[in-house]
């Protein structure tokens, strides 16, 4: 019972003092509060973003490998190709060849361009995909109504479609919109599948999302029939025409650990027939790695940051308490007179800067886990406050309070009793 | 040990010396002092400045420690003890009276008298009526409230005085309490103390007031640093 008795009083002087000199105490303290709420705000911020990267990069699946058709770069000198026609990319042999490689579990190829989607007199600018079956399950695609189109269209080449909840939206404004049929080009197609949206929550990667949400798959079997190779692009005003056979290769690997080797005999298989570099090797757990990588190095940057805002936020603590210490030495010498002990001094100094340190670590954790909800709102940008950012922000800011109140509360309890009481 | 016992004096100082070690060489501001204060006894210290006195009361306070010689304090040996015990004592024995009150500005009268109870390693039921008693008892049952800076010196000396005794101690020690008041106010704390003197509280007051030589029972002179006659 002794003990905190012993401890109750000194804190109660602590607090008491501290009341006195109020505006003092909180102009001091808000080091720490800027430091712990600047803390607490980025790393919401970082954990947002990086949360955000994380799944659009498990949107395309870790185990998967993508191959990209890309424009070459034009070279100098020579011009393109007679009649205006750019002809790069990946080719449907490169698909048949690549399946070969033992360590792939799965594969789909499939073709992307914008189309312009009809529905009676609704029309939407849609992303038209023409892919395999497997795309699905490659990409973990998951529906919201109808079912996905399988090996039975493809063979018979169906004119179905399954369409992103955005564009569902857009075509069919007063709902419904499964079992319907949707106009692309001069042809028809029924709607057996809505996707669920896809969009990630929080916004800020808008334009992915939105990509994903205004697509619309057809069986590629179907579709490369209708469509043919050629694509038109207005650019600056002429006509461009492209001719790519495939947009992408999506190719799932069966464990991790196949994936490097499998990356590497992609693209040893890639080289051989393409001259040009027509092409780019994707690896989603690649940059997811990478993300992670950044993520740390974010951390470390940000841990910086926050030791250095918390150091000059503990040096105000000192500071203050410093002052604190030379204004009372005569109080000091009277408590030293009337019994107190050196650890009554030391706690009654240390619980002030503790308080005070607290005080700002409390009014920062509220500013931080403030302050990321006002970003969320003014840019849509995706914040996550864990719960131990702020826990272990006020820890770091009643610790600092320890340390850098030892050394005033120390040297207080060390003065002499009979000189501090001669002080004026 | 021996144990505090009604019938041992107050205090009992045997050889003492108190021997500052400055840069220039020693100072001896008291040397070989042997005196006894039995309890009870009103005891007033003169001498000329810069003679020992308040060394002296540092000493008997437990302020400071002797640099050879016992103190006796209540018949305990308190020449040679560790901070921590040192600070028991002034806290449960030992009453101080400053010549500048010394009370703390932000705390009230009944606060500042309390302080003392602060410090005890035993909480005390009776300690808050006990503060007000003795605020009653200074003449300032009205002012409890009330901050030191509204307060006139004499006021403020009184708080003081009801410090020094809301713990009960077994001596008191004043330096030059009236120094910084009139005269007449100055009376006013003398006749508190020897109100205090005769409920039988043993007093050691430094002074340069002849007067007070009048009301206490004893007066000792001391000059550099030995008490004479
Ligand atoms: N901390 C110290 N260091 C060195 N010398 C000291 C110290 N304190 C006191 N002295 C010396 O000891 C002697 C006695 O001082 P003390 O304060 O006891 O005198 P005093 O009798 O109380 O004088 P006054 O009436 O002026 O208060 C003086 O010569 C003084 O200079
Ligand atoms: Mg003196």
């Amino acid at each position: 019972m002794m003990l905190p008795i012993f401890f109750q009083r000194n804190l109660e002087v602590g607090l008491k003092s501290l009341w006195h000199r109020r505006l003092r105490s909180l102009l001091t303290v808000l080091g720490i509060v800027f430091g712990v709420a600047s803390v607490i705000a980025m790393l919401a911020i970082g954990e947002g973003a990086s949360y955000e990267a994380q799944q659009r990069i498990k949107q395309m699946g870790s185990l998967n490998i993508i191959v990209r058709s890309v424009k070459p770069p034009a070279e100098a000198g020579k011009s393109s190709q007679p009649m205006g026609i750019d002809k790069y990319g990946l080719l449907k042999s490169d698909f048949y060849r690549l399946q070969t490689i033992p360590s792939l579990r799965q594969s789909a190829q499939l073709r992307r361009t914008r189309e312009t989607v009809w529905q009676g007199e609704w029309s939407f600018p849609g992303q038209l995909v023409l892919t395999n079956p497997s795309y699905f399950q490659l990409v973990s695609l998951s529906l919201a109504s109808g079912r996905l189109f399988n090996e039975n269209d493809y063979l018979y080449r169906s004119n179905v479609a399954v369409l992103g909840a955005g564009l569902i939206q857009k075509l069919f404004p007063l709902g419904g919109g499964l079992g319907e049929t949707v106009r692309v080009k001069r042809n028809y197609y029924r709607v057996i599948g809505i996707l669920s949206d896809r969009s990630i929550s929080g916004g800020g990667s808008t334009v992915s999302a939105e990509n994903v949400n205004y697509e619309i798959y057809i069986p590629l079997s179907t579709g490369m029939s209708q469509f043919g190779e050629f694509i038109f692009k207005n650019e600056g005003g002429s006509v461009q025409r492209e001719w790519v056979e495939l947009h992408e290769i999506v190719m799932k690997a069966g464990r991790e650990s196949d994936i490097p080797a499998t990356v590497s005999l992609i693209s040893a298989e890639l080289k051989r027939s393409h001259k040009a570099a027509d092409y780019e090797i994707m690896v989603p757990l690649e940059l997811l790695k990478q993300a992670e990588q950044t993520k740390r190095i974010f951390n470390i940057v940000l841990g910086s940051i926050a030791a250095i805002s918390l150091l000059v936020g503990g040096i105000g603590i000192m500071n203050i308490m410093l002052a604190s210490v030379m204004e009372r030495i005569r109080e000091i010498g009277l408590r030293r007179a009337l019994g107190a002990r050196k650890r009554d001094i030391v706690i009654q100094f240390l619980s002030e800067a503790v308080i005070l340190s607290a005080i700002g670590g409390a009014i920062g954790v509220i500013l931080g886990i403030f302050i990321p909800a006002l970003v969320t709102r003014a840019t849509g940008m995706k914040t996550i406050v864990t719960v131990w950012s702020p826990i272990l922000a006020f820890a770091i800011s009643a610790a600092i309070g320890v340390i850098f109140g030892f050394y005033p509360a120390r040297s207080a309890a060390e003065l002499d009793p009979i000189t501090a009481l001669r002080n004026e | 040990m021996v144990a505090q016992n009604k019938k041992a004096p107050a205090i009992q100082l045997e050889e003492i010396s108190r021997i500052y070690q400055m840069a220039a060489g020693e100072v001896a501001a008291l040397s070989k002092i042997n005196l006894t204060v039995e309890q009870g006894e009103y005891m007033a210290v003169m001498g000329p400045s810069g003679s020992g006195k308040t060394t002296l009361l540092n000493l008997l306070g437990c302020l400071d420690q002797p640099s050879s010689g016992r103190y006796y304090l209540g018949g305990e040996d308190v020449s040679a003890l560790p901070d921590d015990q040192l600070s028991e004592i002034r806290n449960r024995k030992i009453g101080f009276i400053f010549q500048s009150y010394n009370l703390i500005p932000e705390l009230t009268v009944l606060e500042n008298i309390e302080i003392p109870l602060f410090y005890r390693s035993h909480n005390d039921p009776d300690g808050l009526q006990r503060a007000v008693r003795l605020a009653e008892m200074v003449g300032l049952g009205s002012r409890l409230d009330h901050r030191p800076a509204q307060l006139s010196g004499g006021q403020q000396q009184r708080v003081a005085i009801a410090r020094s005794l809301v713990n009960d101690p077994l001596i008191i020690l004043a330096d030059e309490p009236t120094g910084n008041l009139d005269s007449t106010t100055g009376q006013e704390i003398l006749s508190v103390l020897h109100e205090m003197h005769r409920q039988g509280k043993t007093l050691v007051v430094i002074t340069h007031d002849v007067s007070v030589a009048q009301h206490s029972s004893r007066t000792i002179h001391i000059v550099d640093g030995r008490i004479k006659g």
